[in-house]
């Protein structure tokens, strides 16, 4: 591996999302996947990435499972949650004023 | 592996005697009778309600032939409702050695430690002599739960069991997952995964009777503390316990005490039918890990983030640890740190093949971490549950 560091980890083969393993701080450069990104914002450990350009409306996949659908475009390495991501079975909670999609 | 041969053809990885208190009132006889055996594999489990039960009486009966159990000593108080002689007489047909002692009629408390101490010792000696046979790994039953989770248990730990799971299958063996109530957003995927249409129906029943358990009870769902862990929906956190079930068909839908007929994958309901009235389905991950056990599980795979230190009567617990902090501080408790998925020293797919590496070890004999330091949990409560329906076992229809 290029990077020391592992920042993003791959569930299964057709996920079009990666985990991220250790926190990313907004401005840095990472590699994801072969790819050079410019980290747009902080995101957290335990949260995910677009492993690629996302259409919105596309189904996202993690485990090699879809959890979701997305609700706008979503370009690589861009952080995927409640702003952009909403379950196709129920709507998640989120704190008034937070994340409120 | 050399196996322990039951006269009901089973066979088992450990030779248990299990010592079972049959109301809340001989537990201590029955925990001190086995107290002098603590080197010894005998494991003290009961039964506290006064009140018969089905369930427990059922679970006691699959507990008790339990091919890991080698004989069964039964502590009765005396006037408890618990069918005493139904238990006896099922392990006796089993071929095992088996002995009641009610507490009122031997004496009392010191009198039934003396006679039940004895039969220990002697059964031990008598235990010695099981035969051994060869057994393969295809001949495993294999269960798993999750525990003390985190962030962590969903990306790491429990996909490395599912991938442990579908390498287990594909060796011919036979793999149990629970948890009905954190599969909710799951079930469309286990409908496509099931062999039969049928058999999807059948998960579907299943799983609406969970929600409308959980739904009354009112507990389960989305937390915001899931959304700040990187969890965004619901369905995506139900795929975090789901990924322990891997990738394979699943042959059929059991529940406490059916032990599966072919090998494959299984899913365990573990939610009782018919109003709710006993409570939580399952107090805690002790009671879901004796309903496996039930099922026949020789070995439990249990996965943790934050820390469970739990092991099991009966059968062995390897325990799977997700996050690499936590291993480092409790790694006494842990077998298998797949935390190092999470720090780049190796994937999904080595974690997967170390877990069925070291269930091969344990099936040979080596103790796990909860064994060595003396880990027997065991709870078993109320419960009600209807006969499964001849659509949840397409295979043992052919």
């Amino acid at each position: 591996m290029q990077n020391q560091e592992q920042y993003f980890l791959r569930l299964s083969a057709n996920d079009n999302v990666l985990v991220v393993v250790k926190a990313i701080q907004q401005g840095q450069e990472l590699e994801l996947e072969g790819v050079k990104i410019t980290a747009q914002k902080t995101i957290p450990f335990g949260h995910k990435v677009a492993a690629r350009a996302l259409t919105a409306g596309e189904k996202i996949v993690k485990f090699g499972m879809p959890i979701g659908s997305t609700t706008t475009t979503i370009s690589a390495g861009e952080h995927v949650h409640t702003h952009n991501l909403q379950s196709d079975y129920i709507p998640s909670f989120g704190r008034p004023g937070e994340g409120g999609h | 592996m050399q196996a322990y041969l039951r006269s009901d053809g089973r066979k088992g990885i450990r030779n248990v005697i299990t010592v079972v208190y049959l109301v809340e009132c001989a537990h201590h006889v029955a925990k001190q009778i086995a107290a002098p055996f603590e080197d010894d594999d005998v494991h003290v489990i009961g039964f506290s309600g006064c009140y018969p039960n089905t369930y427990a009486l059922e679970m006691m009966e699959s507990l008790c032939t339990h091919p890991n159990v080698g004989a069964v000593l039964l502590v009765s108080l005396g006037c408890e409702s618990f069918n005493r002689n139904q238990l006896a007489e099922t392990v006796r047909d089993s071929g095992r050695p088996v002995d009641v002692l009610v507490i009122q009629q031997t004496g009392g408390t010191r009198k039934t430690f003396e006679v039940g101490r004895e039969w220990i010792r002697r059964t031990l000696t008598e235990l010695e002599h099981v035969p051994r046979v060869e057994m393969g790994m295809n001949e495993l039953i294999v269960g798993t739960v999750c525990g003390g989770s985190d962030g962590t248990s969903g990306i790491s730990a429990n996909p490395a069991v599912g991938n442990a799971f579908d390498r287990l299958v594909n060796l011919g063996a036979t793999t149990i997952f629970e948890e009905t109530g954190e599969l909710i957003g799951c079930e469309q995927d286990m409908v496509r995964r099931a062999i039969t249409p049928e058999l999807g129906k059948e998960i579907l029943a299943c799983m609406e009777k969970t929600a409308n358990y959980y739904n009354i009870l009112g507990h389960g769902s989305f937390a915001v503390g899931n959304a700040e862990g990187g969890l965004t929906t619901l369905e995506e956190k139900s795929l975090g316990a789901y990924a322990k079930a891997g990738h394979g068909a699943l042959h059929g839908i059991i529940k406490p005490g059916n032990v599966p007929p072919n090998p494959g994958l299984y899913l365990l309901d573990v939610i009782p039918d018919g109003e709710v009235r006993f409570g939580f389905p399952n107090i805690n991950d002790t009671a879901e890990i004796g309903e496996l056990i039930a099922c026949g599980s020789h070995v439990i795979l249990f996965t943790t983030g934050r820390g469970s230190v739990v092991g099991s009567a009966i059968s062995p617990v390897i325990k799977i640890c997700g996050n690499p902090e936590t291993y480092r501080r409790m790694s006494d408790d842990m077998d298998v740190n797949a935390g190092r998925i999470l720090e780049g020293q190796g994937t999904i797919d080595d974690v997967g093949l170390e877990i069925v590496e070291r269930i091969r070890r344990t099936a040979e004999g080596e103790q796990t971490a909860s064994e060595s330091l003396g880990h027997r949990e065991f709870v078993l409560t109320y419960k009600s549950f209807e006969p499964i329906g001849p659509s949840c076992l397409p295979l043992a229809l052919a």
